[in-house]
């Protein structure tokens, strides 16, 4: 079988997997890294966005071949230690801004990538056009982009 | 999804190769058009060359009256060029409407023409700018290029390395985004380079992307949105399906030309300053 190699959440890993292997199997069921969920496994609720070299992709659609040599981030990877939780993710528990929780790992990565892209001062228009890629089942949008914009200059201090 | 051998050639000399070697591979780009297909079982390939790792095939520069676009560039990389926003906002506006902020992060513009999918933004976009599609082998006019819905002129072994977009001084792009899929129900790309014009429509017809020449003709006059006020195309050979019927499609096809067009000349020197008339 082929083997991969990548760096996720800053430790390297290796596999050895069938070529098919999604990324988003190959960190749910090799590393038992089960924080990214699939909701839809057809590119379209986001609930599987981590960080590929810093930018947010969908991991049902990517192979995990592809990632030979990545830098992967998933929600396992962001906080800063056992006992703190990262801002974004301390917004997200501040606001309320979950129901069932299902969708929340790729809501907090596609925020994070938000925040990369548009900086630490956003506005509710920005945020909800950002999340475009991202359904939450519960539909609790209300706080969740309450939670975006406050977590985005939690982030700043 | 069946497996497949999976290569990571580094050169397009290498890809070649292995494509030869492989006749029932594909190459692998973006991959958010194909491995959802062969998720779904629908194409089989038994091997994968993935183009990812070939770092000449990415980028965005101009060059000479053009803009030259890599095959493998991401359309995020596209969308938020500062060159091509300078010299050719119309074209920089085409793939920030194409899916969601993580789909752009990984799908190519290569990927996006060689599919040719009749919804597709970039299809138009090449057609509307009489864009080149430059392969390892050839160079081909986006005229030539489109030869009906998922299928091209590409030949077996052949790989798309970069499009090449002619600079035009006034070009537009509109669309009617569904609003699940955010493909083009109808999206129409209008430019006008000297006396050379065009609309081209993606989304709209059963056979792909097209060029409505009688909208086209109209402009020769005034590169305008009264030109074509009230114009409107047959709606014979539109496609038809539960989100829209071909007399809608037909319709919107000269709604969104007058858009775009009114956006373009807003852009460029404008022939009718502020006009936004004929919607
Ligand atoms: S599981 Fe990947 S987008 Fe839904
Ligand atoms: S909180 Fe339940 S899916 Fe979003």
């Amino acid at each position: 079988m082929p083997k991969v190699s990548m760096t996720v959440n800053g430790k390297p890993v290796t596999g050895d997997i069938e070529a098919r292997t999604l990324l988003v199997q190959f960190l749910r069921e090799n590393l038992r890294l089960t924080g990214t969920h699939v909701g839809c496994d057809t590119s379209q609720c986001g609930a599987c966005v981590v960080h590929v070299n810093g930018v947010a992709m969908k991991s049902c659609t990517l192979l995990a071949l592809q990632l030979e040599g990545a830098n992967v981030l998933t929600i396992e990877g962001v906080a800063p230690s056992e006992t703190q939780l990262h801002p974004m993710q301390e917004a997200f528990r501040e606001h309320h801004a979950l129901q069932c929780g299902y969708c929340t790992p790729g809501m907090i990565m596609s925020a994070l990538d938000i925040v990369r892209r548009k900086g630490n001062e956003l506005d509710d228009h920005t945020i909800r056009e950002e999340l475009d890629g991202n359904l939450c089942r519960c539909t609790g949008y209300h706080n969740i982009v309450k939670a975006i914009g406050a977590g985005a200059k939690a982030m700043a201090k | 999804m069946y497996n497949f051998t999976y290569h990571r050639p580094a050169t397009v000399r290498q890809a070649a190769n292995l494509l030869a070697k492989n006749p029932e591979a594909k190459l692998l780009a973006g991959g958010h058009s194909l491995i959802p297909v062969m998720k779904l079982r629908l194409a089989q390939p038994s091997a994968l060359i993935d183009l990812n790792q070939i770092d000449e095939l990415a980028g965005v520069e101009v060059k000479g009256r053009s803009v030259v676009i890599g095959a493998l560039t991401r359309h995020a990389d596209v969308a938020n060029s500062q060159v091509l926003q300078q010299v050719l906002p119309g074209l920089a506006s085409v793939p920030g409407s194409i899916g969601d902020p993580q789909v752009r992060n990984r799908g190519t513009i290569g990927g996006s023409v060689a599919n040719n999918d009749p919804n597709a933004d970039y299809p138009a976009a090449c057609l509307g700018l009489g864009a080149t599609i430059v392969t390892n082998k050839r160079r081909i006019a986006a005229d030539d290029f489109f030869t009906g819905m998922f299928s091209t002129a590409l030949e077996e072994n052949e790989i798309i390395v970069k499009v090449m977009f002619p600079i035009a001084k006034k070009a537009a792009y509109e669309k009617f985004k569904h609003p699940a899929s955010g493909f083009a129900l109808v999206g129409v790309f209008v430019a006008k380079r000297g006396s050379d014009i065009r609309v081209a429509v993606t989304g709209a017809g059963a056979n792909g992307v097209f060029r409505v020449k009688s909208f086209e003709e109209a402009l020769k006059k005034r590169f305008s949105p009264k030109s074509i006020e009230g114009m409107t195309i047959p709606a014979t050979g539109m496609n038809s399906d539960i989100h829209a019927s071909p007399e809608y499609r037909a319709h919107l096809v000269g709604v969104l030309a007058r858009r775009a067009l009114a956006k373009a000349t807003a852009r460029g020197d404008s022939d009718v300053p502020g006009a936004i008339a004929g919607m």
